[in-house]
């Protein structure tokens, strides 16, 4: 393997590198849950489990899809995402 | 010396060296028979001398350790250590030095060697980088293994919307040997964030900006002459008006560094004209975290912006260059820092004498910013050689045109309100009575640049002047 490329920060380092995490829910019982299905193909059947599973718990659960698996989720999904739910959950599949 | 040495002769060669190839019949001659044997390290291919087993040395860090300067070097070791050597070919020399007689028989009595591969300036300067990169201070960023890495400077920001050359330890490291100052040294605190910005951090943004490493100390001048309280960066990032830090480079460094004050100097094609303004530029955005449409609020800006930098032509000017002019020794270098809008061009082809030009100058002068508006901005007039050449006959000093130019821009109150010439925009009434200059004392600058052929002088407007905004800045250039 070929040695890690690494180059210097520019700036004045105010900013973490790492973000952190956000802290995770102790409970996702009325919370709102994001579904993000990147749209590879059956990604579709692994959510509509969770699904299934995140409502018995008493989550509020709401479907998102990407155009495309193959680009980063267009601004306004983020947004809109990021505005109507407390957790998101995306979809990987194959 | 970390590398270990094996006891008998060791002999550093390279298959790129006459001598080394001539000497191979007597390592050969040495292998069967010194006592101990030999060992032959190759600096450029183990397959040679073939036959001989040759160690690769092609890494130099055998080489470098026993700071070898010529191949081939012949060296006797004992307990791991060298006690003598011998470099190129002697037979008078090996003879004794290996105790085999009879070696060489069939070659030359002496040839010279050949300069080791240790002593490649470029190899020399890649390893000082290497060394130099691992007592860097800033934070390292280890870029993804799928990222690409000039895609990856755009998604962090780095970029002012050109690409930037990634800042590896290597290259800042390579930067910061064109000054002799500390890496760790504080060159100013740069706003809107005002972060303590040290040589080092000036050195990674002369990186991305493209710059070479002896333009780095003219950087440097410039980002301390841009954080004063007199020049204002904060405020010339925040306002709303066009302007951004001009770069204006005089003395000996300029020619040094190869920067262009003749055809096209305001323009593009320069490599140390366009990185010097684009690192400062840099600097403000990444150190100082000044960004349009954050901190910077500019309505339209000006591609200025990018970069705008260039050097006075001194070489046939007829008047003293623009640092002398603003108290600095002539044979000193400096940086002048000047809140610019984007030049705009004045034409005269007809003048022939003193009087016409400076007139038709003071005409153009009066519509900085606005015709009716007097002493809240400065400027800088570029006078290109042809245009400077019709003062020089008339024998016009610097100090004769600026003062000329003056006089021809004292404008008259009524002319100024508002409403005058049935324009909203203007003064106060209150200055009706007055005689008003278009520039306050000092803010009119002179320079001379530009290429020998054609009769246009150029007009770079300012920005807020002086205390309320801000004022133009000489800094000399340290090492």
């Amino acid at each position: 393997m070929s040695q890690p490329r690494v180059v210097l920060d520019p700036t004045g380092e105010r900013t973490a590198a790492l973000r952190e995490r956000s802290a995770r829910p102790a409970s996702l019982s009325d919370r709102s849950v994001g579904l993000l299905d990147i749209s590879k193909a059956r990604g579709d059947v692994f959510l509509d489990r969770l699904e299934e599973h995140l409502s018995r718990r008493g989550a509020r659960v709401l479907r998102f899809a990407k155009p495309t698996f193959t680009k980063v989720a267009p601004i306004d999904l983020r947004r809109e995402i990021a505005e109507q739910c407390d957790v998101v959950i995306e979809a990987l599949a194959d | 010396m970390s590398v270990a040495l094996p006891d008998g002769l060791v002999a550093i060669v390279k298959r790129d060296c006459p001598t080394c190839q001539l000497v191979v019949p007597v390592l050969e001659e040495l292998r069967a028979r010194a006592e101990p044997t030999l060992t032959v390290y190759s600096q450029d291919d183990p397959t040679f001398p073939p036959g001989l087993g040759a160690r690769d040395d092609t890494d130099l860090e055998l080489s470098f350790a026993l700071d070898v300067d010529t191949v081939p070097t012949l060296v006797r070791v004992e307990g791991g250590r060298e006690q003598d050597r011998l470099v190129g070919w002697s037979r008078d020399a090996w003879v004794p030095f290996t105790g085999v007689t009879d070696l060489g028989a069939d070659l030359p009595p002496y040839r010279p060697g050949c300069g080791s591969r240790t002593r490649d300036p470029d190899l020399v300067a890649a390893r000082d980088a290497a060394a130099g990169a691992t007592r860097l201070t800033s934070r390292r960023v280890e870029l993804g293994p799928s990222e690409d890495e000039i895609e990856a400077m755009f998604d962090r920001g780095w970029t002012d919307g050109l690409p930037v050359v990634p800042p590896t330890p290597e290259r800042v490291a390579r930067m910061l040997t064109g000054t002799t100052r500390d890496a760790g040294a504080v060159v100013a605190v740069v706003p809107p964030d005002l972060v303590p910005c040290t040589v080092e951090k000036v050195a990674v943004n002369a990186v991305l900006a493209g710059a070479r490493p002896d333009y780095l100390p003219v950087v440097l001048a410039a980002v301390e002459a841009a954080c004063t309280d007199e020049f204002n960066i904060h405020g010339l990032l925040a306002t709303t008006w066009f302007s951004g830090p001009l770069v204006i480079v005089n003395g000996p460094r300029a020619r040094a560094i190869g920067m262009n004050a003749g055809i096209n100097a305001l323009g593009q094609g320069n490599r140390a004209n366009a990185t010097i303004g684009r690192a400062l530029q840099l600097v403000i955005r990444n150190v100082g975290g000044g960004r349009p449409g954050e901190v910077d609020r500019a309505t339209l800006g000006q591609p200025g912006k990018y970069t705008f930098c260039f050097a006075e032509r001194e070489e046939d000017s007829p008047w003293e260059p623009l640092h002398v002019t603003r108290g600095l020794p002539a044979s000193s270098s400096a940086v002048t820092l000047f809140a610019a809008e984007g030049p705009r061009g004045i034409i005269d082809q007809l003048s022939r004498d003193a009087d016409s030009l400076a007139t038709s100058f003071a005409a153009c002068l009066r519509a900085t910013t606005h015709p009716k508006l007097a002493l809240a901005f400065d400027a800088i007039l570029v006078v290109s050689p042809e245009h400077a050449r019709v003062f020089h006959e008339a024998g016009w000093t610097k100090a004769r045109l600026l003062e000329e130019l003056m006089a021809r821009l004292q404008l008259p109150g009524a002319e100024l309100v508002r409403g005058a010439g049935g324009i909203a925009e203007g003064l106060p009434a209150g200055v009706r009575d007055l005689t008003l200059p278009k520039f306050r004392d000092g803010g009119l600058l002179i320079v001379h640049a530009g290429g020998g052929a054609g009769l246009f002088s150029a007009i770079i407007g300012g920005w807020a002047s002086g205390a309320t905004g801000s004022a133009p800045v000489t800094k000399e250039i340290d090492p």
